[in-house]
């Protein structure tokens, strides 16, 4: 098992939103606009690779009939910080991203990562694995943002992109959109791993 | 058929029909021209090229597609035609020009091409053009509608049967009984609140009564009848419809079970739940549904589509009565004024279900 290895699977090899197809739930939720999809991948990342490390370094002692609670207390102790730091520097991302902030607490991918790589693994491997998936998240939900935003808004971080002429369209910003994109971007995904 | 063809021996189906894709779609386009010939007399040459520009946008999209998917292009089956075309009647005469050519894309792009064409798509291609319009371009789908010919676009032309004192009318009376369409003054009308201001400011006279009476008078029947009404290009034109519709049934292309019971159910309900608190009803009501808004081009050309429909005979009638009570019941209740689009897309969906629901027990199986 190698260091770098881990670290760039989650960004092509096991994309966590487009091959694993985990965490759905903020992928179509906050990915209207790219400044909300950074912040969740972000924030995500954060969280993932704090209780990578924690979960890792307690794998020993953890008794395996209780390890899902043990993983969520973890987990939530540190989305709560998350969520306050949020509410105090970036009030405005934390209210556009309102409830999907302590919802992190029950995203798929940190839940799964905890458990089928961090539970397993050693600490220096766990964060390699933590900042590739995270990096992977915040890239995907970066790229369905940029999609959405732009077709949705005309624009890209809130600055304009398109022509004044150009009547956004506002399904891209609506829950259809999130699936259409979500699912036109999987294809796209397949089909550049087809051709390989 | 000479001597030796009957000596073919193979497998089954030995009866063949010339019924061909491109057999069925033409002919259900050329059902579709009188819509379209009444749609250009009332609002002119403008709703024919939108008709049209939907229609080829259609083809060119489905072109495309095929090209690059490499498999044969299979346009001239007028599929994808009918298809654009449809959706363009969905749209108002006063649309933007880029409008049908958008919808289009969608509709072959994602609602048949990504499934893999013609046979494959879950839903009408048309319908969900359409939905995707109304939810991507709200303003540029509900405004600026064309007016009819020589009558009211809502369908009331004799405001003096409304009020003796034409000073009666405030300002939202006024703007009520020149809606864009009958419906819309009809679910305006559900409104009590609304209803008792407008009573208040005619000074105390049964203005709501009235105008809801006015809808089903027969010169406004009459308007929904012919299509001199407000309402998307192909749609407001009952007679036109029917037409088209007699000739798919004499040509056995459509079956008459789903359209029966969609508009058979709309009747019902609408005679039994069509009144508004306060005012009464009409027994005329139930005509004034059945005409207004897309019934017809949704009853007969819409949700008798082979691909997403039932295949088993009750099945068809399951689905013709669901749409009829998801209809009524946006009409009634819903945010909009007319359901038939969300209706047929929601039955739909729906379709595997009942088709899997209605499954006729095969010969010589036991029923557990």
């Amino acid at each position: 098992m190698n260091f770098s290895k881990e670290l760039t699977k989650g960004i092509i090899k096991d994309n966590p939103i487009f091959i694993l197809v985990l965490g759905m739930c903020p992928t179509l939720a906050v990915t209207t606009s790219v400044i909300n999809a950074l912040g969740m991948g972000f924030a995500a990342t954060f969280v993932l690779l704090c209780s990578n490390i924690i979960i890792s370094m307690i794998k020993n002692i953890t008794p395996p009939k209780i390890r899902i609670p043990v993983y969520i207390v973890v987990i939530a102790s540190f989305v709560s910080i998350v969520d306050m730091v949020m509410a105090a520097y970036l009030p405005d991302l934390h209210k556009s991203l309102g409830l999907f902030i302590p919802l992190i607490v029950v995203n798929c991918i940190i839940l799964g990562r905890a458990e089928a790589f961090a539970s397993k693994n050693n600490v220096i491997m766990s964060i390699a694995d933590a900042i590739g998936m995270g990096l992977g998240f915040t890239l995907s939900l970066t790229v369905i943002g940029i999609v959405r935003e732009l077709l949705g808004a005309g624009t890209l971080l809130g600055i304009r992109m398109t022509p004044l002429t150009y009547d956004p369209m506002l399904i891209a910003i609506l829950a259809p959109g999130a699936f259409i994109t979500l699912g036109f971007l999987m294809a796209l995904m397949n089909m550049l791993k087809e051709k390989k | 058929m000479n001597s030796q063809d009957r000596l073919i021996v193979s497998p089954a189906p030995h009866v063949h029909d010339k019924t061909t894709v491109k057999n069925v779609m033409w002919n259900v386009v050329l059902a579709l021209v009188p819509a379209l010939l009444f749609a250009t007399y009332y609002w002119g040459v403008r709703a024919l090229l939108l008709s049209l520009t939907g229609a080829v946008a259609a083809v060119v999209c489905e072109a495309l597609i095929q090209k690059l998917r490499k498999v044969p292009v299979t346009v001239h089956d007028g599929s994808a035609f009918l298809t654009g075309l449809l959706l363009a009647f969905n749209i108002h005469a006063g649309a933007p020009i880029w409008l049908p050519i958008v919808g289009a894309f969608f509709a072959i792009g994602v609602g048949k091409q990504v499934f893999g064409g013609l046979g494959n798509n879950p839903v009408n291609p048309a319908l969900l053009g359409r939905a995707f319009l109304l939810a991507s371009w709200p303003t540029q789908m509900t405004a600026g509608w064309v007016a009819a010919k020589d009558s009211a676009m809502s369908g009331i032309n004799n405001l003096s049967r409304i009020a003796t004192n034409l000073e009666q009318l405030s300002p939202k009376a006024y703007e009520l009984v020149t809606s864009a369409t009958p419906l819309k003054v009809a679910q305006t009308l559900r409104d009590s609140s609304f209803v008792a201001d407008i009573n208040a400011q005619a000074g105390g006279i049964d203005l709501g009564g009235r105008i809801f009476g006015s809808l089903t008078e027969m010169e406004t029947l009459k308007s929904l009848f012919w299509g001199n009404i407000g309402g998307c290009i192909g749609e407001v034109s009952a007679f036109a419809l029917l037409l088209g519709a007699a000739y798919l049934l004499y040509k056995n292309i459509i079956e008459w079970r789903i359209p029966l019971y969609y508009i058979g159910t709309v009747f019902v309900l609408t005679f039994i739940f069509g009144g508004i608190p306060g005012s009464g009803t009409s027994v005329m009501l139930p005509f004034f549904h059945i005409f207004s808004g897309g019934l017809m081009l949704g009853a007969f050309f819409m949700a008798t589509d082979y691909t997403t429909t039932p295949i088993t005979k009750r099945g068809r009638i399951i689905f013709g009565i669901g749409c009829g009570l998801l209809t009524v019941m946006i009409r009634f209740v819903g945010g909009y004024p007319e359901g038939v689009s969300y209706s047929i897309l929601f039955m739909n969906v729906m379709t595997p279900l009942i088709d899997m629901m209605t499954l006729p027990k095969a010969f010589g199986k036991v029923k557990k």
